[in-house]
């Protein structure tokens, strides 16, 4: 029997390399400094999909991602890595969305797929770190959740178990599909891209990047109807208008200042031994160590 | 009605630390909105849950009593809570952002769209602004948490929604008995009016929880080790160094994505606060997210290679020097001179 499988990704900033640039003087956060990449425990989730895939024939693995248009590109390379086929949720509809307003266009845009057993995402994104759209979109497709999941161990029939990994131990659970699986960084890493899907997905396009291009695909497309990368605007989906966006996240940022911390007047040391011991001497008069 | 609602986590019948520290903030969140501090415990065999919160100044303690309850499952809470905030109608909300907290507050801020901040590194009250309408909505809870990766602090309110929900991280608030001979009151709750049987879907079926070996919270010296370490080999000096002076180890984000200590030791933002009298950063550059979760030691000495570090701004001693020749002179000159 094949699985029908969703996998929510995100495209974030790089935060974890943050350069000195990356901040404006005005101190707000200077987008363009900091490389776009597919969210690291988005690609665990992808990971997860694929061997589920590899094992039950017949199963399809679709990625769903929301944000703007250049966002094609982890669509792009999950389909290089093993992913079936893609979906774009972009719309203006959608900016200054929170987490709830993001789960609910794309809990309604899961609507619209026909039969979905199992919706499978990271943990969290690390722009934000907040770990809620998982949850929310299964909340608000009623469906049961498995957050910080490791390794799905079995899957029968339409049945999961699901090995947890929590701060202070493991945990394994089951339950029954349609289910909503968040994974977490410490599962295992992604597989490479796989040469033979790249040669096949590399033209892969939404219809907005085919206009931008001067070339005209028509027929490329036409022939091989699986490079279309299928965009879906607010229209697309079945949506209340008062819960998508700005106008559907409770939260407000009232501010947003830049981190400055207070300096010291350290004192400067260099490894000399005489250095090094007066420090000691210095740690152990005072009672700081012993 | 209104009050401030605090969600217990519990691991066999002892509360954990993180909803005692809730429950300090709650209480004096409370005081300043004058309203009640309430405490909601789910799970099997609660009797001795009041004792264990009562002097944290709980006005009211909800029990949800059912052997299906424990260990936690997402739904089953997750009704539980959502029922008792549409009747009690709470202001504020706060859990623990944990593996539990995590899974739960989203699904209840969801079901209940209100709004929901993860991982705040303080919480207060103020007033808002909204600009457009003209309209001043009073006493918010303003939701202070850094946001990528920690280069900026954002404040989040939620205006028009209740309740308004947080999750905070182990260790960020402080832990502090209100008064030891306080009593609240005790609701106990009928699970069958909370709870309908299909939630229970999802069943644990085997769970290892090891008491936390390390104390990287309580423990008065940290020596952390960074990315600039360069192996869990050269991890060993720090273990070494803390066994001699009686430390505990702890490591920025970047040395424990990179595999050279465990997620348990990491310190900042999204790791463990730590407020040692002595912290040794070694090999650390200094990234936001990680100074966020040491600023407030009494004393820092740096290690690093680079005299242009910016964990240097804020230490009280600069070394600069290799990691791997200073800390074993530190040692040397540690057995020496404390005889």
């Amino acid at each position: 029997m094949g699985l029908q499988i969703v996998v929510l990704a995100k495209q974030v900033p790089d935060t974890r390399n943050v350069g000195k640039d990356a901040m404006k003087a005005d101190g707000t956060v200077n987008r363009a400094a900091l490389p776009a990449i597919f969210n690291p425990e988005d690609l665990n989730a992808l990971e997860q999909a694929l061997r589920l895939k590899d094992k039950h024939e017949g199963s399809t693995v679709t990625i769903l991602t929301m944000g703007p248009g250049r966002a094609a590109e982890i669509i792009r390379e999950s389909l290089y890595r093993g992913a079936d086929n893609g979906f774009l949720l972009t719309d203006r509809a959608f900016a200054g969305s929170d987490t709830l307003a993001t789960s609910y266009a794309i809990s309604c845009a899961i609507k619209n797929f026909p039969k979905v057993d199992l919706i499978i995402c990271g943990r969290q994104a690390i722009d934000g770190d907040t770990a809620q759209v998982g949850p929310q979109v299964a909340q608000k497709l009623g469906l049961p959740q498995i957050t910080y999941a490791e390794e799905i161990l079995d899957l029968k029939k339409d049945v999961i178990t699901v090995k947890r990994r929590l701060e202070k131990g493991v945990e394994v659970v089951e339950g029954k599909l349609p289910m909503v699986v968040t994974v977490n960084g410490s599962a295992p890493d992604c597989r490479p891209r796989n040469a033979k899907m790249v040669m096949k997905f590399k033209h892969a396009k939404t219809v907005s990047e085919k206009q931008e291009g001067n070339q005209d695909y028509t027929e490329l497309f036409d022939t091989h109807p699986y490079l279309n990368i299928t965009e879906w605007s607010v229209n697309d989906i079945k949506s209340d208008a008062d819960w998508l966006g700005l106008k559907g996240s409770p939260t407000k940022v009232k501010t947003i200042e830049s981190v400055v911390f207070q300096t010291k007047e350290s004192k400067k040391l260099t490894a000399d031994d005489f250095d090094i011991e007066s420090l000691m001497r210095e740690l152990i008069a005072n009672h700081t160590i012993g | 009605m209104n009050n401030i609602a605090v969600y217990l986590e519990i691991e066999e019948g002892i509360v954990a630390d993180v909803s005692l520290e809730l429950l300090t903030k709650g209480r004096s969140l409370a005081h300043q909105l004058k309203c009640k501090l309430e405490a909601i415990a789910i799970g099997s065999g609660l009797n001795n849950i009041a004792p264990q919160v009562f002097p944290y100044g709980v006005d009211i303690l909800f029990l949800v009593d059912d052997k299906r309850l424990y260990p936690y499952t997402s739904m089953p809470h997750t009704s539980v809570l959502v029922k008792l905030f549409s009747e009690e109608k709470p202001q504020i909300a706060l859990m623990g952002a944990t593996s539990i907290g995590r899974d739960l507050g989203p699904r209840v801020s969801s079901a209940l769209f209100s709004g929901l901040t993860a991982d705040c590194t303080s919480l207060e009250i103020g007033d808002y602004e909204e600009k457009k309408e003209g309209k001043v909505f009073k006493n918010l809870l303003y939701q202070i948490r850094p946001a990528f990766g920690g280069n900026i602090v954002a404040t989040i309110v939620n205006p028009e929604h209740r309740p308004q929900m947080a999750t905070v991280r182990e260790g960020v608030m402080k832990k502090e008995v209100f008064d030891k001979n306080h009593k609240g009151e005790i609701k106990k709750l009928d699970v069958k009016n909370y709870v309908p049987d299909t939630d229970f879907v999802v069943k644990v079926i085997e769970r290892h929880m090891e008491k936390s070996k390390v104390n990287i919270k309580g423990s008065p010296i940290v020596i952390s080790g960074g990315y600039g370490m360069g192996s869990r080999e050269n991890f060993d000096l720090l273990f070494n160094f803390a066994s001699v002076i009686g430390a505990e180890v702890g490591a920025s984000r970047a040395a424990v994505d990179a595999g050279f200590a465990d997620h348990e030791r990491q310190i900042g933002q999204t790791g463990v606060t730590v407020r040692p009298k002595l912290y040794i950063a070694c090999g650390i550059s200094g990234q936001i997210q990680h100074i966020a979760g040491m600023q407030e030691s009494s004393m820092i000495i740096a290690i690093n290679n680079d005299p242009l570090a910016p964990i240097n701004a804020i230490a009280d001693y600069v070394i600069t020097g290799n990691v791997e020749e200073v800390i074993p002179k530190m040692i040397k000159y540690y057995k020496k001179n404390s005889k």
